[in-house]
């Protein structure tokens, strides 16, 4: 794979005595499904908002898309996407509206926005809910609408915390069906997830434990090195040890 | 015995079905799980079966007992552990156990057996605000709280939802050690590996029941012969199986693709030549016995 659209050299965040993130250092591929485990109270959604440009690192550099995390926060949030289970979509909002306030937001033309509504529209099947409100549609259309409505601006990442949570195991599937075009039209992917069936999917996984990356490399060298036939059996050999909970 | 029944119940939200006609019972002493997405209606049904809610149609009882016209002596006899954090946070662990147990008209020590296991993980904080607990350590002392007073059915409300693996193991055998005690459990929860480790499931999507069971009974009906494949590249397998006509079904179990063929007594052979024919490599194939989530996907399907 070719340029690192993310790297981190021993980001640290403190808060006070409290070490929540503590030394990590890696890289993501432009294109990569980039999977971030870890025990509750690790450290991953710290992580995550000091890449996202909405947290400031304690020490350490990093770069997302080529911006600094400490000077260009705002250029980084132009380039990347963000989605999450709690919070994805204006539920008192239309899915049409919701496409349209979020192209706004994104800077997108008006002609930029039209298009993107009627695509999204088709892609999704939502013809007949295009006018409902996103309140009223069921919770699986409405993950995939989020998660569309995320890449909208076709930014250069895309990060997921836990997108799938509670999601039906159909519904769960198309999820990542999408997941995969996103990935393949160069865009790369951040996820975070408590199913350890897609860790097997992601083309990486880091695995944080107590503020810090315990494990890092493809779902199949990891299982090899622990010696183990399921993530799920990796990720209990080295997050059990934790001391930290959330 | 059973510890609790359920008979075609029925709930509605402003015009939208939550439930519908839903029947199970549950024995005295069981792990009862609801498996199933959100939105499918779990919550509804627990509500009903704690008297918090009243069922537009059907009836219900717990212990023998009315939810509708007995709900008094239901909520001494029950409980319930809601989805979300509903102690004080205002109050330490300790106080929040003695309330509790004084609302109940009973004491700490009385039932100390109960929560004994759990409660010595959570005392050496005893004076910190709940409100001030990790999310783990508030899960532990809101089951204190819900069997301080000895309760015949515990309610648990996805209490394992959003987290991690190696804590959702840890809960799983605090209500294993629960279950000894004959204290009967019904527990709901989205993640379909759970389901093993009840002694019955109800699987529910949109309100209604898929099936009920034990989980080998569910998976053991599975009507197809079920393979695990895998390839080098499992994103370009994946696709071929989706436009291939021989598939009947095929979805993605972490490394593998779980499938079975319109012709049940494939040649195994035929399906690696076939396969490699397409430019797959490291192909990887086995005869497997489906789980939950396959289970859950096929009675979805129909």
């Amino acid at each position: 794979m070719g340029q690192q659209v993310i790297k981190t050299n021993n980001l640290c965040k403190r808060f006070g005595d409290f070490i929540a993130v503590d030394n990590i250092t890696f890289e993501v591929a432009k294109g990569e499904i980039f999977g971030f485990l870890g025990a509750n109270g690790a450290g991953k959604t710290t992580a995550m908002r000091m890449l996202c440009g909405l947290s400031s690192p304690s020490s350490g550099t990093a770069t997302i898309a080529g911006f600094d995390v400490y000077r260009q926060t705002e250029q980084i949030k132009k380039n990347i996407g963000y989605m999450s289970q709690k919070f994805s979509l204006y539920e008192d909002l239309t899915v049409l509206e919701n496409i349209s306030f979020f192209g706004g937001i994104y800077g997108l033309s008006n002609r930029q926005i039209k298009d993107k509504r009627e695509q999204l529209i088709d892609q999704l099947g939502l013809k007949g809910e295009a006018k409902k409100l996103v309140g009223s549609i069921p919770l699986g259309w409405k993950q995939k609408l989020a998660f569309s409505i995320a890449i909208l601006h076709e930014p250069a990442i895309v990060f997921l915390d836990e997108p799938t949570g509670g999601v039906d195991p159909l519904t769960r599937r198309q999820f990542w069906n999408m997941i995969y075009e996103a990935a393949d039209s160069g865009i790369t992917i951040f996820v975070t997830t408590h199913y350890m069936d897609e860790a097997e999917y992601c083309n990486r996984i880091s695995l944080m434990v107590d503020g810090s990356i315990k494990a890092l490399d493809t779902p199949a060298n990891l299982k090899l090195q622990y010696k183990a036939s399921t993530m799920d059996e990796v990720f209990y050999e080295l997050a059990r040890g934790a001391k930290r909970g959330d | 015995m059973e510890a609790l029944q359920i008979q075609h119940i029925s709930k509605h939200y402003n015009g939208k079905t939550a439930v519908n006609d839903v029947s199970f019972s549950v024995s005295k002493g069981e792990i009862f799980g609801l498996i199933g997405p959100d939105g499918a209606g779990k919550t509804t049904i627990l509500r009903v079966l704690t008297t918090l809610l009243l069922p537009d149609r059907g009836s219900a009882t717990v212990d023998g007992l009315d939810v509708v016209n007995d709900y008094k002596q239901i909520r001494n006899r029950i409980g319930y552990m809601p989805g979300r954090f509903s102690l004080y946070p205002d109050l330490s662990i300790e106080e929040n156990l003695n309330f509790f147990a004084t609302v109940f008209n009973t004491t700490v020590e009385e039932n100390y057996h109960l929560i004994k296991d759990i409660y010595v993980q959570i005392e050496p904080f005893k004076k910190r605000r709940a409100g001030k607990l990790s999310g783990g350590m508030k899960q532990k002392l809101a089951l204190c709280c819900a069997l301080i007073h000895k309760p015949v059915v515990l309610f648990l409300d996805e209490p394992t939802t959003g987290v991690d693996p190696v804590s959702r193991k840890e809960f799983w055998e605090m209500l294993k050690q629960l279950k000894q005690q004959q204290i009967t459990i019904v527990v709901s929860t989205p993640y379909m590996d759970e389901a093993n480790l009840c002694d019955r499931i109800a699987l529910i999507q949109n309100g209604k029941l898929l099936s009920v069971d034990t989980p080998e009974n569910i998976t053991g009906s599975y009507p197809d012969t079920l393979y695990a494949i895998k390839a080098g590249n499992m994103h370009h397998l994946l696709k071929l199986l989706s436009t291939w006509d021989a598939v009947l079904s095929s979805h993605a179990f972490g490394e593998f693709a779980h499938v079975s063929f319109t012709n049940s007594n494939i040649n195994e052979a035929e399906v690696i030549s076939h396969l490699q024919q397409q430019g797959l490599e490291n192909i990887d194939l086995k005869k497997i016995t489906a789980t939950i989530e396959d289970s859950f996907i096929n009675l979805l399907n129909n």
